[in-house]
């Protein structure tokens, strides 16, 4: 039963008021790509054992996006952020990392 | 045998007896009695019968882990199988039976099974039953089914009702025992929000039992005075009956409160669940004690020690009138000397332990109780109640060296501390040596949203036994929650209790410790699964060697009980036939909940019509009081049809169809949904979502759309109208509606955020009627208000406009072929607006038409619905609908899925159209078969009915289907076979897909 | 081995049951096998128990992190069944379920397999269109199901209620040769056969490391060693991405939980195995005498093997919906698997861009039904290096060319 704080809002959500949607900062491929640009955009995930960018929408919230970062096999949430964004802050990174030396790092 | 005591009985009110039924013996006991205090008071020794060998059982504990005393209780509506007397509060009309026997409690037919133990070890039907091949099924199988599963099978539906709570605190604390009481109090004091829970009617757990002093005050005291002190505290909330009966992520628990379970009927609900979110937990959750594993010990009579001194001292009641004591550790002298005190006999303590010399060993003996240091049981002597027992050497093979004769045996293997929540969430265990038990590792705690830990533990969760050590570790534990979650640093000391000296306990896993193979094939570890020693040892012999394997192999510790009593016994036993370390093998997973709680507690009010929300259009009261048959949609239920009282189902939807034909339907299009997209750059979102080119379509004008997921598959379809400049108006399907709109807003919020474009759900805002057929001009008219002509309003436009009165907008849009309005009034306008048509429809001929009706004449006129021509894996080039995708568009959501090789594969299935030969109906879900079978012997098909009908209008069977390069096969003849038994096959010739009006003239008018 | 028989047990009674020996070995690992299987769930061991049975391949070791069947092949609810709509899905998940049939007598080992029957209940227009066409395929399929209609639902399952007042029972898809399994048996009697027939399973040894030369997978490393191998195969569900990482590629899966639940025991009340898809549920009665209960999957990348609790309540609601008389009934235990789920929700059986590595996972819900055709097929993907007709439809290559495999056609759970 996860809480997660919704940066739209501003509320620390139940999991009951929210929606999982995936892994995050995925880049739209479209006409023009190739089979393989295509095959991944759309299928292919990290799944990672650890530090997950994700989606949530806070659906029975504000209705609004956004993303999370949040430990696979924990469960702890390191932090939350925009939607709108291509990339999760610097400054979450640096934090994960500097709890986990040994993650491999945001790519 | 077990008896009622003159005196004694803390709990219990002997000016309020109470009667009760168990077996159709009437009984008498007292308010503040458990049902198992109740029948032992009653003399009731024997209670029930075990799952394997139907060993007679009685009962053992005095709380949540009693694993034999289960009944089937109450009758009717309230009837509840495997109900635990332990945690059963007693009341007047109590009616209970014992089970898992027949003919009788007395005589069971199924002991059968024990006079043959010796060939029914742990997992002997995994070798045996397997031949010959259908034995297992119509023989075997049966006859295991039928021996096993407890209790009856109730008969009726519940009666009672159930309801949730929430509650958010920062500091919850399971448990009201010393421990819990002190850990509140340091809780509390720091300022922090704080609940406590108690399972039981009572606070203060044990110690009210054990006696001791608090504070300079007795402990009883302590424990109503602490009590009060926390009830006139605003920050704190208490609640008794109510167990913490798990720990999820993120400081979630589950609180099962059984309400009204002791007074049944009285109108409350019968249980309550709450939700509880914590900042910080703490569990003062206690100890079990451990039976000792010695041969007979399961001969009713054996109990845990601390339970027979529960029995004694909170209700008066005596296991026996000459109880034999034995032991591994000081506690079980408490019981002794409780005994002694009550006048009652206790022949002799057995103590595993040379030398035994603590205070409380010597008190006994100053009690006059003869100690016998060294010695074990070596057989318990019985059948169906305890008659006596030989005592052995603990560290020889079992030469009885003396016999005594008693009635009770009380037994202690040592406390394990109650770790069951801590583990819930991941928490970690130690082994603690000096103790010999599991207790939770402080430095690995479960650990919360922010990586920190959530739980904490007091008191004899923590493994403190003492009331000493006990008080401190809560207080610390409490002190330490109320700062984590916010409060201020604690100050006040701990309360204080004499510390104690004790001798240490040794573990004792087998008595007598050489014991020969009969002897441990008499030792029970698990009661209620008739799992013993031998069991546990055969399965590590065949290499069922994880803990998890033996547990699954022997099925120890997975009966109602969870393994509470056997499972540290157990993985002892199997650590010691491994020959390794204890912590090496680990416990089994803990789980929750931690005693069974009810489904109809965890379904709360959720049932019946509050099952799901319904969604109800503003006419939903029109079509109910018109008799009409609903379908589910969603979480809407749409008319199917309006069957009148004569009439079938499907001669009613024939009836709605040929009268929308000939003269005048309605049908409520409420649920349709209605997106409104506006915005600067609407119109580039549009043509994204789109297959069609959007942005480019007139104010005024309607366009029938698609969208497509990005994977290419058709997901939804609909009629947009452009509004004005910046905005459009999009139908979705019924079902549609929300998945369409989270659609386009995830593309907007993640996607394309910088587009200037807002998205709303106007879906229930507004109510929606299709006014269809010849005649729907002419009431249009009648009601007056806006030119709804051909002229002014052309097919595939739409106007705003007064209609009777009404605010409306008109789309003349038809989806049956008719001439045909779809009009949008505000929602609370909808039920008068249904109302005002069908007063001036009725010199047309109108009726209102459902859904069935709607899917006849769409599929009359070849159009398409999604979920019957699509089914998540159609693309519209599948549906012939190419002249909806744009080729001027660069990108839209699925295009560039849709050039992918399989996309576009020649053989793709096609839609047509399907006409039977016969004048029949192709069954729903027929496939198409070809020639020859498939690589995996499966027969070959080449294409299958998406929609099929009888069509009233035309007066035979119609259908659309997708068949390979059907388009090019046009009347050509395609083979359907049937179901029904015969080998029937259905022929149908591919024809255009339009039935009815193929010209299109009956709209266009 | 020595056979197990009822005359093998009353032989061991007479001497106390101290004559049975190990049901299977744990040796220490070789230096090289012909081929190494990564996984001693049950999809792991019928790999092998085939590579063995079909191609006389037994120079094989199993390797385990945990303890053998430990996985998903022990947390499932152990429902078996082959009512899939597509073919290629019907067609394994019919093999599977024929083995099923013999398995017993196959392995010498009771796994229980009771036929007991499968419904899927109808409570929709949309549902009764599914199964029919669901019905329809399975006939051209080889694959015995009927629709039924409501009266014969309440024959089968007397504890039902048909007219619930929200979601009534409309008919339902039945498969008479359906059933359950006692499913550790099935991990512990293909373990047993293999071991009889001298392949190593290998336990408490984790993966570390994939050795690679050219392309091509040479060893694998582990907490037991490096060991060798010519070939290769990945058959770890919940922990496949994780694997074909250290392999170098990545897949089209997502991890998430998926509960269940038991109830406490009571005397036999349904025989048949019920899923109702629309209120989300599906249970069956044990031989011990529970509930088991099962719902959809929780919705984020989970490895935790635990789940959130209102997914267990909206389960139970649904059920009590259907059968009201489980109201007063308990819930004894819940518990949690990890389950991956693949870009169509259906199963990889695949090479790898690694010449000599060959994978098996993605098994979604459907994982324990299908142990033994999967296993069959597996190894005959192994054993050839190119996938037979039963694998042949659920390739990785499936994803980019759009030819997908998808029964959320039929069904919203595939249970």
């Amino acid at each position: 039963m996860l809480t997660l704080h919704c940066p739209n809002c501003g509320v620390m959500a139940d999991e009951t008021e929210l929606h999982a949607e995936g892994e995050a900062h995925i880049k739209r491929f479209g006409p023009g790509s190739s089979d393989e640009e295509f095959e991944n955009y759309l299928f292919e995930r990290k799944n990672p054992k650890g530090v997950h960018f994700e989606r949530w929408r806070h659906v029975a919230g504000c209705g609004k996006y956004f993303h999370a970062a949040r430990n696979t096999m924990t469960l702890e949430v390191y932090g939350t952020y925009s939607a709108q964004t291509l990339a999760p802050p610097k400054t979450l990174v640096n934090a994960i990392k500097k709890k986990h030396p040994e993650w491999e790092g945001w790519a | 045998m077990s008896t009622r005591l003159a005196d004694h009985g803390r709990l219990i009110d002997r000016s309020k007896p109470m009667n009760f039924e168990f077996n159709g013996k009437r009984m008498k006991g007292y308010e503040g009695d458990t049902l198992a205090s109740a029948l032992l008071g009653a003399g009731q020794t024997l209670v029930g019968r075990s799952f394997k060998y139907h060993r007679p059982r009685g009962i053992i504990a005095s709380g949540g882990e009693e694993p034999n005393a289960l009944v089937n209780m109450g009758q009717g509506g309230r009837f509840e199988p495997n109900q635990r007397t332990t945690t059963t509060e007693l009341f007047d009309g109590l009616y209970a039976t014992s089970q898992n026997h027949w003919p009788s409690l007395e005589f069971d037919v199924g002991v059968v099974n024990n006079y043959v133990a010796r060939f029914l070890p742990a997992g002997f039907y995994y070798k045996t039953f397997m031949a010959p091949r259908a034995a297992w099924k119509h023989v075997f199988e049966p006859i295991v089914r039928q021996s096993a599963g407890l209790g009856k099978v109730p008969k009726d539906r519940d009666v009672d009702t159930y309801e949730y709570f929430y509650h958010h605190t920062d500091v919850l604390i399971v448990g009201g025992g010393v421990a819990g009481l002190a850990a509140a109090k340091a809780a509390a004091a720091s300022g922090a929000k704080v609940m406590v829970v108690e399972q039981t009617a009572h606070w203060g757990g044990r110690t009210p039992v054990d006696g001791g002093e608090i504070d300079g005050i007795p402990a009883a005291d302590w424990i109503e005075a602490t009590v009060e002190a926390l009830e006139n505290m605003d920050n704190v909330t208490l609640r008794l009956r109510m167990q913490g009966s798990g720990i999820y992520d993120h400081g979630y628990a589950l609180g099962y409160e059984r309400v009204a379970d002791h007074t049944p009927g009285d109108g409350r609900p019968r249980h309550r669940l709450w939700r509880i979110r914590a900042q910080q937990i703490v569990n003062a959750t206690g100890a079990i004690e451990r039976p000792l594993s010695f041969a007979g010990n399961d001969i009713p009579g054996v109990m845990l020690a601390g339970a027979v001194r529960d029995y004694v001292v909170n209700w008066g009641v005596s296991a026996g009138d000459r109880t034999v004591v034995v032991t591994n550790n000081d506690d079980a002298y408490r019981t002794a000397l409780v005994l002694k005190e009550a006048g009652l006999e206790v022949p002799v303590i057995i103590d595993a332990r040379a030398a035994v010399t603590s205070p409380l060993a010597q008190a006994a003996r100053a009690a006059g109780i003869r100690v016998a240091e060294g010695k074990g049981i070596a057989k318990v002597h019985g059948g169906k109640f305890v008659t006596g027992v030989s005592i052995c050497a603990q560290a020889g093979e079992g030469s009885s060296l003396e016999e005594i004769k008693c009635d009770a045996v009380a037994m202690s293997g040592g406390w394990s501390p109650v770790v069951h929540l801590w583990s819930h969430c991941g928490g970690k265990l130690i082994w603690d040596e000096v103790q010999a038990f599991f207790r939770p590792d402080p430095a690995r705690p479960p650990l919360s949203h922010d990586g920190k830990g959530f739980v904490l533990t007091a008191g004899s969760a923590s493994g403190a036994l003492g009331l000493s050590d006990v008080l401190t570790d809560a207080d610390a534990a409490g002190k330490a929650a109320g700062k984590a979650a916010g409060g201020k640093a604690g100050r006040k000391a701990a309360p204080k209790a004499a510390a104690e000296v004790h001798q240490a306990m040794e573990p004792v896993w087998i008595m007598p410790q050489g014991a020969s193979i009969q002897k441990r094939m008499k030792m029970w570890l698990d009661y209620q699964n008739d799992v013993k020693v031998s069991d546990v040892q055969l399965a590590a012999r065949e290499g069922y060697e994880s803990v998890e394997h033996t547990k699954r192999y022997t099925t120890l510790g997975m009966a109602t009980d969870q393994g509470k009593l056997s499972n540290i016994n157990g993985l002892a036993v199997l650590s010691d036939a491994l020959d390794q370390p204890i912590p090496q093998t680990g416990t089994t997973t803990f789980r929750p909940p931690y005693t069974p709680i009810s489904f109809g507690a965890i379904a709360g009010e959720a049932k019946d019509e509050l099952f799901q929300p319904i969604r109800k259009t503003p006419m939903h009261d029109w079509h109910e009081e018109a008799g009409a048959y609903f379908e589910p949609v969603g979480h809407w239920r749409r008319p199917y049809t309006y069957p009148k009282p004569d009439e079938t189902h499907a001669q009613a939807v024939n009836r709605e169809v040929l009268n929308t034909r000939e003269r005048l339907g309605l049908l409520d299009a409420s649920t349709l949904g209605k997106l409104i997209v506006s915005g600067p750059d609407a119109g580039r979102f549009m043509d994204m979502m789109y297959t069609n080119l959007m942005s480019t379509l007139p104010v005024g004008k309607c366009r029938y759309g698609l969208m497509c997921t990005e994977n290419g598959f058709l997901s939804d379809d609909g009629v947009v109208a452009r509004i004005d400049e910046t905005t459009w108006l999009c139908h979705t399907t019924s079902g549609g509606a929300d998945r369409i709109h989270a659609w386009m807003e995830d593309w907007l919020q993640c996607e394309w955020w910088d587009w200037k474009v807002h998205v709303a759900n106007v879906t229930e805002q507004l109510a929606q009627v299709a006014v269809v057929g010849p005649n729907a001009r002419k009431v249009l008219e009648k009601l007056g208000g806006m030119d709804v002509s051909k002229e002014t309003l052309p097919f595939m436009q739409w106007a705003d406009g007064t209609i009777g009165g009404f605010d409306a907008r008109v789309y003349r849009i038809s989806f049956s072929g008719e001439l045909s309005y779809e009009i949008a009034v505000p929602a609370s306008q909808g039920r008068a607006f249904w109302d005002a048509l069908l007063e001036a429809g009725e010199e047309f001929g109108v009726m209102p038409y459902g859904t069935e009706a709607l899917h006849i004449m769409r599929a009359e006129k070849g159009f398409i619905m999604i979920g019957d021509e699509t089914d998540g894996t159609i693309i519209p080039q599948d549906l012939g609908l190419n002249w909806a995708i744009s080729k001027k568009k660069d990108d839209f959501l699925g295009k560039r899925a849709q050039l992918r090789s399989h996309m576009v594969d020649p053989d793709r299935w096609k839609l047509v159209g399907l006409e039977t030969l016969d004048g029949t109906v192709i069954p729903d879900g027929a496939y198409a078969v070809g020639e020859g079978v498939n690589a995996n012997g499966q027969k070959n098909v080449i294409g299958r009915v998406t929609s099929t009908y009888f069509s009233p209008t035309l007066n035979k069977g119609i259908a659309m289907g997708l068949i390979k390069h059907g388009p090019d096969r046009m009347g050509e003849v395609v083979d359907f076979p049937t179901l029904d038994g015969t080998g029937t096959v259905i022929k149908a010739r591919i024809v255009d897909q339009v039935f009815y009006d193929k010209e299109g003239a009956k709209g266009n008018v | 081995m020595r056979r197990y028989s009822a005359f093998a047990i009353a032989r061991e009674g007479a001497r106390y049951h101290q004559g049975w020996e190990r049901a299977w070995n744990s040796p220490v690992p070789k230096k090289k096998y012909d081929v190494i299987i990564v996984g001693a769930g049950g999809h792991g061991l019928a790999t092998a128990f085939y590579l063995g049975k079909n191609f006389g391949i037994t120079n094989v070791a199993i390797i385990e992190k945990g303890w053998l069947g430990g996985g998903n092949t022990g947390r499932n609810t152990t429902i078996i069944r082959s009512n899939y709509l597509q073919d290629p899905s019907a067609a394994i998940y019919e093999k599977a379920r024929s083995l099923y049939e013999t398995m017993s007598q196959d392995l010498n080992y009771n796994v229980m397999f009771s036929p007991r029957g499968v419904i899927m209940l109808a409570q929709t227009q949309s549902e009764i269109r599914g199964y029919q066409r669901t019905a329809h395929a399975n006939a051209l399929q080889g694959v015995t199901t009927e629709w039924i209609e409501p009266a014969r639902v309440k024959e089968l399952v007397p504890i039902i209620n048909l007219d619930g007042p929200r979601y009534p029972v409309l008919g339902g898809l039945w498969q008479a040769r359906g059933g359950t399994a006692r499913h550790d048996a099935v991990a512990w009697g293909y373990a047993r056969a293999c071991s009889d027939m001298g392949m190593d399973i290998i336990q408490k040894c984790e993966v570390t490391g994939v050795m690679q030369e050219g392309g091509k997978v040479t060893g694998v490393q582990t907490t037991k060693g490096d060991i060798a191998c010519d070939k290769l195969a990945m058959v770890v569900a919940g922990n496949a991405g994780d694997l074909a990482g250290q392999a170098g590629f990545r897949l089209p899966l997502d991890s998430v939980a998926l509960q269940a639940l038991v109830s406490e025991p009571i005397k036999p009340c349904m025989d048949v195995v019920v899923m109702a898809n629309t209120v989300h549920g599906y249970m069956s009665q044990s031989d011990k005498g529970e509930m088991v209960i099962g719902g959809g999957t929780d919705g984020f990348n989970n490895y935790t093997q635990r789940g959130s609790f209102h997914h267990v309540e909206e389960t139970v609601r649904a059920l009590i919906e259907t059968f009201p008389i489980i109201g007063r009934l308990k819930m004894l235990r819940q518990w949690g698997g990890i389950v991956d789920v693949t870009g169509d929700r259906s199963p990889i059986i695949s090479k790898t861009p690694l010449g000599n590595t060959f994978i098996n996972c993605g098994w979604g819900t459907g994982g324990f039904k299908s142990i033994p055709g999967s296993g069959w097929a597996m190894a005959e993907l192994v054993a050839k290096g190119e996938p037979g007709p039963l694998a042949a439809d659920f390739g990785l290559n499936r994803f980019r060319e759009g030819r997908f495999i998808d029964e959320s056609v039929a069904a919203g759970v595939a249970h």
